[in-house]
C-alpha cells in the first residue's frame, strides 16, 4: 500500500485552481521533495494530505481519509509547518508534557535527551527563543513522536545555514529509516537534494516533473562544453543552455551519456538547475 | 521490525493519552488571566476591607445601642447606614464575580481566535486531538473551570472577611453577636454563592456559544461582531415595527441570570438561608433550556468552523 495516494486531487479557493486535479504515489520509507515556486501548490497539496483542508478527488494517506479522520492520522503523521508555527506564550516544559500527554507515539526521553543538546531552557517560552531555537524544539517534538509519515512545509525557512544544515542532518541520521516516509516541500532545493529519494516539481497546481532520484540522474545530464564543441553540443537539443565564465553548460533529457561525454565534460545535474530549466521562463536553447 | 514499532505496540505506550485533560491545561497555560484576575480583584477587596475595619467597632457600637422608638428619624438613617457599611465588605466580594465574567468574555471571543492569528492552529492540528476535543476544552474552561474558581476565591475571601471583622470587634470588647446578626451565614453564603455561580454561567451558556462561535468565525474585530449584530438586530426590529422582543431577549439573557444569587431566583431580597435557593423558577423556564439548546448548537457549529477556518 502506497503511504500516499492521490488521484485527481483538486482544491478552489474561489476562482484560484490551487491544485488542478494532481496524481501523486508515495511508496514507504521514500523521502519526496516537493519543488515549486511560491503560491505552486505546495502547501496546498500537503494541507490535503494532512487533513487541514476539504478538497475533490480520492486521497488516502496511511489508508486512512484525511479529512474525515484527521485526530486518527495525525497518530501516525508528524507535521512542521514554518517554524512560526509554536505558539509564542508556550513554555519548552509545558509543549513537552502536552505533546506527551495527547501523543500516543511520544518518546518523552527522547525528545529531552534532543533538547539536552541543545541551548534550550525547559523554562524558556517560545517567545524568548531564537528562531533557530524554535526549529530545534519544534524538531525535538517531532523527531520523538514514531511516526510513519513526517510532513514538512518549508520547515527551515528563515533559518540561517547552520541550524538549516544541522536540521536535515539530525532529521537524517537520527530519525529516519526505511520504515518511515518523508515529504518535504521547500525552495532550498540545493540543500536536500541529497537526502531525497524522489523528487516532485508542482507548478500552478500542476505536477509537471516526478521522479526517483535514480531514474532523474539517468535521465538528465549537465554538459559542460567549450565554444569550439558548441554547434555541436546544440544539435543535441538541450533543455536549457547558460553560460559561467565564459563556459557553455548544456542541461540535456534523454541524451545519452557517450555521445556528451565525446564533447565535454559530464555531470549529474543539480535539482536547482534542472528546476529553473523546466520551470523558469523559456530561455537558451529550450525549444 | 525496529525497536520503535515495538514501543508502539506495548499496551504502556497510549494509556497516558488523555487529550482532554491537557487541552484545557493546555488553555491554563494561555490565558492565566481566568484565575489570576479574580484573584488581584480579591486582594484588591481584600485590602480596602482591611482599611474599613477602622471604623468597624464604632458601627458595632451605633448597632448596638437600641433606638427609642420615638428616635428621631435621622437616627433611624444612621443606623440603616452603618448596617449597609458592615455588609458593604460582602458586596465587595461580588466584584471578584464582576471580574471574572470580563475575563470570560475575552477568553471566549480569543480562544478561537487567536490560534488562528498567530497560526498555532497548524500545531495544534498537526497532533491527534480532535476539532470537538478542541472545541469542548475551550468552552470548559468558563462553564466548568471559572465557576468553581471563583466560587472558591469568593467563599475564602468571605471567610476571611468575616473572620478579621469578628476579631476586630471582639478586641475592642464588643458584643460579635451584632456583627453576626448583619452578616449572612457562612454557609448560606458558601451554598448560596457556589449555586448562583454556577446558575449564572448555566444562563450565560448561550452567550459563551455565541462569544465563541464569534472567536471561529470572524477574521478580526471579534468585539464588534459579537455586540453589533444583536444591536442592529433590536434596532432594525425597533425601528422596522416598532416593537422590542429581540432587545426584551438580549436583556433578559445579561440580566436574569443574577436572579440565582437572590432569595427563591425572585431577584429581589438577597440569599438568607437555605430554603431562600430555590431552582425551580430556572428549571422550568423555557428560556433557561432554550439557552443551553442554544449553546450547543453554538459549539457545534464551532467545531465545524474550526476544521474549515484557515490561518488568518
Amino acid at each position: 500500500m502506497a503511504c500516499i495516494d492521490a488521484r485527481g486531487l483538486r482544491k478552489a479557493y474561489g476562482k484560484t485552481l490551487a491544485l488542478a486535479g494532481i496524481d501523486l504515489q508515495v511508496e514507504d520509507g521514500r523521502i519526496l521533495g516537493l519543488i515549486g515556486p511560491n503560491g505552486a501548490g505546495k502547501s496546498t497539496a500537503l494541507q490535503a494530505i494532512l487533513g487541514l483542508i476539504p478538497y475533490e478527488g480520492e486521497l488516502k494517506v496511511l489508508g486512512l481519509d484525511p479529512w474525515g479522520e484527521r485526530d486518527k492520522l495525525m497518530a501516525q503523521v508528524c507535521f512542521v509547518a514554518d517554524v512560526a508555527v509554536l505558539p509564542r506564550w508556550l513554555k519548552v516544559r509545558d509543549a513537552v508534557d502536552y505533546v506527551a500527554g495527547v501523543h500516543p507515539r511520544f518518546d518523552r526521553a527522547k525528545a529531552e535527551a534532543f533538547l539536552a543538546k541543545t541551548t534550550i531552557k525547559p523554562a524558556s517560552t517560545v517567545r524568548q527563543l531564537s528562531k533557530g531555537m524554535v526549529a530545534q524544539l519544534h524538531l525535538a517534538l517531532v523527531m520523538a513522536i514514531d511516526a510513519q509519515l513526517l510532513v514538512l512545509d518549508e520547515p527551515t525557512l528563515g533559518l540561517d545555514i547552520v541550524y538549516r544544515k544541522s536540521f536535515y542532518d539530525s532529521l537524517l541520521n537520527d530519525y529516519f529509516d526505511q520504515s518511515r516516509t518523508i515529504v518535504v516541500s521547500t525552495h532550498q532545493v540545493e540543500e536536500i537534494q541529497h537526502i531525497l529519494t524522489d523528487v516532485a516539481f508542482i507548478d500552478r497546481g500542476r505536477i509537471v516533473l516526478n521522479t526517483s532520484m535514480e531514474a532523474f540522474e539517468a535521465r538528465y545530464a549537465e554538459l559542460m562544453v567549450g565554444p569550439d564543441r558548441l554547434d555541436a553540443a546544440l544539435a543535441l537539443k538541450p533543455i536549457q543552455a547558460r553560460q559561467v565564465f565564459g563556459r557553455h553548460i548544456l542541461l540535456f533529457d534523454g541524451v545519452e551519456r557517450a555521445r556528451l561525454a565525446e564533447l565535454g565534460e559530464v555531470r549529474a545535474p543539480s535539482l536547482a538547475d534542472l528546476f529553473v530549466a523546466v520551470m523558469g521562463p523559456a530561455q537558451g536553447a529550450s525549444a | 521490525m525496529s525497536d520503535a514499532a515495538l514501543a508502539s505496540a506495548s499496551p504502556a505506550s497510549g494509556a497516558h493519552v488523555r487529550p482532554f485533560y491537557w487541552s484545557v491545561r493546555r488553555e491554563l497555560w494561555e490565558n492565566r488571566a481566568i484565575y489570576l484576575a479574580p484573584l488581584v480583584v480579591a486582594g484588591i477587596v481584600m485590602v480596602g476591607f482591611l482599611f474599613s475595619l477602622r471604623d468597624l467597632p464604632q458601627a458595632i457600637r451605633v448597632l448596638g445601642t437600641p433606638l427609642a422608638p420615638d428616635a428621631p428619624m435621622a437616627e433611624h438613617r444612621a443606623h440603616g447606614l452603618q448596617a449597609m457599611a458592615v455588609m458593604a465588605s460582602q458586596a465587595g466580594i461580588l466584584a471578584i464575580l464582576v471580574a471574572a465574567l470580563i475575563v470570560a468574555i475575552f477568553y471566549c471571543l480569543a480562544c478561537l481566535h487567536n490560534e488562528r492569528r498567530d497560526r498555532s492552529v497548524l500545531f495544534w492540528k498537526s497532533l491527534p486531538v480532535s476539532d470537538t476535543t478542541a472545541v469542548l476544552s475551550k468552552a470548559f474552561i468558563p462553564l466548568a473551570v471559572l465557576p468553581p474558581v471563583v466560587v472558591t476565591i469568593m467563599v475564602v475571601t468571605q471567610l476571611i472577611t468575616a473572620g478579621l471583622a469578628t476579631a476586630v470587634v471582639a478586641a475592642s470588647g464588643l458584643d460579635t453577636g451584632i456583627l453576626w446578626r448583619q452578616l449572612t451565614p457562612t454557609p448560606v453564603v458558601i451554598v448560596g454563592l457556589a449555586y448562583g455561580v454556577v446558575m449564572l454561567m448555566l444562563w450565560y451558556a448561550p452567550i459563551v456559544g455565541w462569544l465563541m462561535l464569534v472567536s471561529a468565525w470572524a477574521k478580526r474585530m471579534t468585539f464588534v461582531w459579537a455586540v453589533a449584530p444583536p444591536l442592529a438586530i433590536c434596532l432594525f426590529e425597533f425601528l422596522a415595527f416598532r416593537s422590542h422582543y429581540a432587545w426584551t431577549l438580549v436583556h433578559s439573557r445579561l440580566v436574569d441570570g443574577l436572579a440565582a444569587f437572590t432569595a427563591g431566583g425572585k431577584g429581589k431580597e438577597a440569599v438568607s438561608k437555605l430554603s431562600d435557593i430555590d431552582p425551580m423558577p430556572f428549571l422550568t423556564d423555557p428560556g433557561f433550556w432554550g439557552g443551553l439548546v442554544f449553546a450547543a448548537a453554538a459549539l457545534a457549529a464551532c467545531v465545524w468552523l474550526r476544521r474549515r477556518r484557515e490561518p488568518i
